[in-house]
């Protein structure tokens, strides 16, 4: 495992261009209380475990079809979703399994859906890419790259005509970040002031294309300008940078101030799905990602100067490796869909 | 000698307005560009200009007049120099002189900036045919009416804005939005009064980006609300395909039918008149192709509201589409408190025993009227209007192939891949022992839709192509 301590430092956001309009203040490290890093180092530990099992049955040949691992990314989602309210929505794109979880959804629901079992949370008829709970307000699972990002608007267009007060999180990849939608998400956002925060997951790679091969602006957070929308980089590495920004965010929108964009700068361990070759990266690149900024071991580290004692920190571990390893029996177990349900779920009335 | 000025034409298929306010009298010095009335057709208010110089010497319609018919002369200008006293009653014969240019507030692409053309020079199109034969009713009662109930005559147009009006009265997670919807009225005045009645929360203007907009609204249902988005015309719907199909249809079976998306994708489809081939086609096919959508595509005032009422109400997604040529279209509507008809069900417009006339949207004025050319050639032909096209009717199709045996499809679009395909295929699998002789398939051109008039009316459906195609499936030559 990697010794070398990670990177505490501040969010790298370049200084906001001279304007005088309202801008949000530059968010600060969360102060997080010994219990909530407990938490998120749990939290943070439960999707990544979780996705090296499915990246096993993956292997195993349980889980079929394109399979998008969230691992080395776990402290954006984890410092995002912790800010949330039970009023709140999400939605993402295809690489979803672990903000899944962080909506309350069972893993062995999760799981099960990966093996495409009726348990699953789509019957087994979405797979991973398409899994959603309205019940726990995550919203897909999409598997269209930029199609959230007009839904999540639409989500948050909902909260204000509702005036529930809620505020719909999208996320979306520095790939999907260059989709004619997303502009035509921006402008309507901002045009009518909703409770939007877009969030750009870059962990500098779409598939194989590194972010500066692909966008002529590829400081993203500076993408919703020409709208309006204020934008904040965030090192997507760090839950309390996370955390922090979330906190901000949060504020702006629910001010009525619009919407507001978090450019969360991260890093996928594994390939883009599980049939990436990864030629387009050096063994050398991830292995120094995985040394020095490891999200995990940057919590653990700072438990253990809280002290919080190793046994402890052992017993998380101990009990997120069995949550796991009952989910991936269950989804081994547990029957296919009966052939009835090919029939069922295309429309919801009869006609 | 004095200038004839006789009333414009505001779109190709208008053919009578109200000349709603003189801006100018009797007396008046007028130059080129000059506004001189303002004339209401029931699609819209547009300003009628000067393009010749004179002096106004008798206004000869007078202001608040309904039902002015296209070509009429409505006053006389006199030339420079002339006596205005001196002007002579309004000459009978055409007058080529006389050309004014009504300008329609710019607006997107509709085809109602046309400029003026006399009445007396109709140009004969195809979609001109096709809006004539629009007018022919249904020849039976719709069995969904009560017994008794009063039948009042309604635009198509008028039909579909009070069905969405009752339905945004009745719940209010109902919600329009789209290009033009609210401040201008619609582009196609649809949404006329709306924004009056329900502001502008619930009738929201969109930038024109219907990809982004698409997805907006189909996240708005998802988040539990119950919008309406309103394509300009369908063919721009093309660029939101990927919401209607990918994010909306599929969206409940992925699911395993715990997200649903009730909501309503409503606009003009197919041909309209001499717009071209990128604002004619006809996407009823592609939508009705897709699993986990509703596709309706009425062609009467009756229908369109009761079934865009079901239509607002139902969970699923629907395509509605409607027909920019049906819009100023009158038909019977029943007054009910609740008009509401059921989805996925045909409807029998004609009876008649030795052949089937299967057809929907404009096509079933064409079938209606073909059936009337032929019922006087001694063949009685029943009409069937499908309505849904998805959940496509089938047992109304087969049981009318069961008492006729003979079979044509009458389609506005192309025939490769198409409703009229579908239905041959229908009666192949499931009704060929009712078959005495090959179903015929009379639907558009396999061309994009051009242009010129001559050419665009070779490439669309007419009646005169239903009644050949009738007659050959009777085998009467």
């Amino acid at each position: 495992m990697a010794k070398a301590p990670a990177s505490s430092s501040k969010a790298p956001s370049a200084p906001p261009p001279a304007s005088n309009r309202e801008r949000p203040d530059e968010p600060r490290p969360y102060e997080a209380s010994k219990e909530e890093l407990l938490q998120f180092y749990h939290d943070m530990l439960l999707i990544r475990r979780f996705e090296e099992k499915a990246g096993q049955l993956y292997g195993l040949g349980l889980i079929g079809g394109f399979c998008h691992l969230y691992i080395g990314q776990e402290a954006v989602a984890v410092g995002l979703q912790s800010a949330l309210t039970d009023k709140d929505s999400v939605i993402t794109g295809y690489r979803d399994h672990g903000h899944m979880l962080l909506c309350g959804i069972p893993p062995k629901d999760v799981m099960a859906e990966l093996t495409g079992r009726q348990a699953g949370i789509s019957k087994g008829k979405g797979g991973s890419m398409h899994m959603f709970s309205v019940e726990h307000k995550f919203y897909g699972g999409h598997g269209i790259v930029g199609a959230q990002v007009s839904l999540g608007t639409g989500l948050g267009f909902a909260h204000k005509y509702r005036g529930d007060g809620g505020v719909a999180l999208a996320y979306f990849g520095d790939g999907a970040a260059n989709q004619g939608q997303v502009y035509e998400s921006f402008n309507m956002a901002e045009l009518w002031k909703l409770p939007v925060i877009f969030v750009i997951e870059n962990n500098q790679y779409a598939m194989g294309t590194s972010v500066n091969r692909a966008s002529s602006e590829d400081q993203l957070y500076r993408r919703g300008e020409s709208f309006r929308i204020p934008g904040i980089q965030v090192d997507g590495m760090d839950v309390l940078a996370a955390r922090g920004a979330a906190e901000t965010a949060l504020e702006w929108v629910r001010a009525g101030k619009g919407p507001i964009i978090l450019e969360m700068k991260t890093y996928r361990y594994r390939g883009h799905s599980m049939s990436d070759p990864a030629k387009y990266r050096s063994r050398e690149e991830v292995q120094a990602v995985r040394d020095k900024s490891d999200p995990i071991e940057h919590v653990k580290k700072l438990l253990e100067e809280q002290g919080v004692a190793e046994a402890d920190l052992k017993k998380t571990e101990q009990d997120i490796r069995k949550i796991v390893a009952e989910a991936a029996d269950f989804s081994e177990s547990t029957p296919e869909p009966d052939p009835k349900e090919l029939y069922t779920d295309v429309l919801v009335e009869t006609y | 000698m004095a200038i004839d000025i006789k009333m414009p034409a505001l779109s190709p298929t208008m053919e009578e307005g109200t000349l709603a306010k003189w801006l100018v009298k009797e007396g008046d010095q007028v130059k080129s560009g000059d506004i001189m009335a303002e004339i209401e057709t029931d699609k819209a208010t547009m300003e009628f200009e000067a393009v010749d110089e004179g002096t106004v010497a008798k206004i000869l319609v007078a202001e608040g007049t309904d039902g002015v018919k296209v070509g009429e002369v409505i006053m006389q200008l006199t030339a420079e120099g002339e006596d205005a006293g001196s002007v002579d009653a309004p000459a009978q014969t055409k007058d080529d002189t006389a050309k004014p240019d009504a300008k329609a507030d710019a607006k997107k692409d509709d085809g109602v900036e046309d400029s003026a053309h006399p009445a007396q020079e109709k140009v004969e199109t195809g979609a001109r045919q096709m809006f004539d034969a629009a007018k022919n009713d249904a020849q039976v009662r719709d069995p969904e009416v009560p017994e008794g109930t009063e039948m009042v005559k309604q635009t198509v147009r008028e039909a579909l804005r009070d069905a969405m009006a009752e339905e945004m009265r009745a719940d209010d997670r109902v919600f329009v939005m789209g290009e033009e919807v609210a401040q201008y009225q619609g582009a196609y005045k649809v949404t006329q009064g709306l924004l009056d009645e329900f502001g502008d929360k619930r009738v929201i203007d969109t930038p024109i980006t219907e990809y982004g907009f698409a997805g907006v609204g189909t996240g708005a249902a998802m988040g539990g609300l119950r919008p309406i988005v309103e394509f300009m015309t369908f063919n721009f719907a093309m660029q939101a395909i990927d919401h209607i199909v990918n994010s909306a249809a599929k969206t409940n079976y992925m699911s395993g039918g715990q997200m649903r998306c009730p909501m309503v994708f409503r606009g003009p489809n197919g041909a309209a008149s001499r717009v071209g081939a990128q604002h004619s086609q006809n996407y009823a096919p592609w939508y009705a192709s897709v699993p986990g959508l509703i596709v309706i595509a009425p062609y009467d005032a009756a229908d369109a509201k009761g079934l865009m009422k079901a239509a607002i109400r139902s969970e699923d997604p629907v395509v509605f589409l409607e027909n920019e040529l049906l819009y100023g279209r009158s038909f019977e509507v029943p007054k009910l408190d609740d008009w509401v008809l059921p989805i996925g069900k045909a409807r029998t417009m004609r009876e008649g025993k030795d052949v089937t006339i299967v057809s929907y949207s404009i096509g079933v004025g064409l079938a209606l009227e073909a059936a009337e050319t032929l019922a006087g050639e001694g063949i009685d032909a029943e009409v069937i209007d499908l309505r849904t096209l998805r959940p496509l009717d089938k047992a109304a199709v087969l049981t009318s192939l069961a008492k006729t045996n003979r079979l044509v499809i009458v389609e506005e679009g192309w025939p490769t891949c198409s409703i009229a395909s579908e239905i041959a295929a229908l009666v192949m699998e499931e009704g060929f022992d009712d078959l005495d002789a090959p179903v015929l398939r009379v639907c558009n051109e396999d061309v994009p839709l051009p242009y010129a008039a001559n050419l665009e009316k070779l490439a669309l459906v007419s009646a005169d192509k239903v009644v050949s195609a009738v007659k050959k499936v009777c085998y009467r030559a």
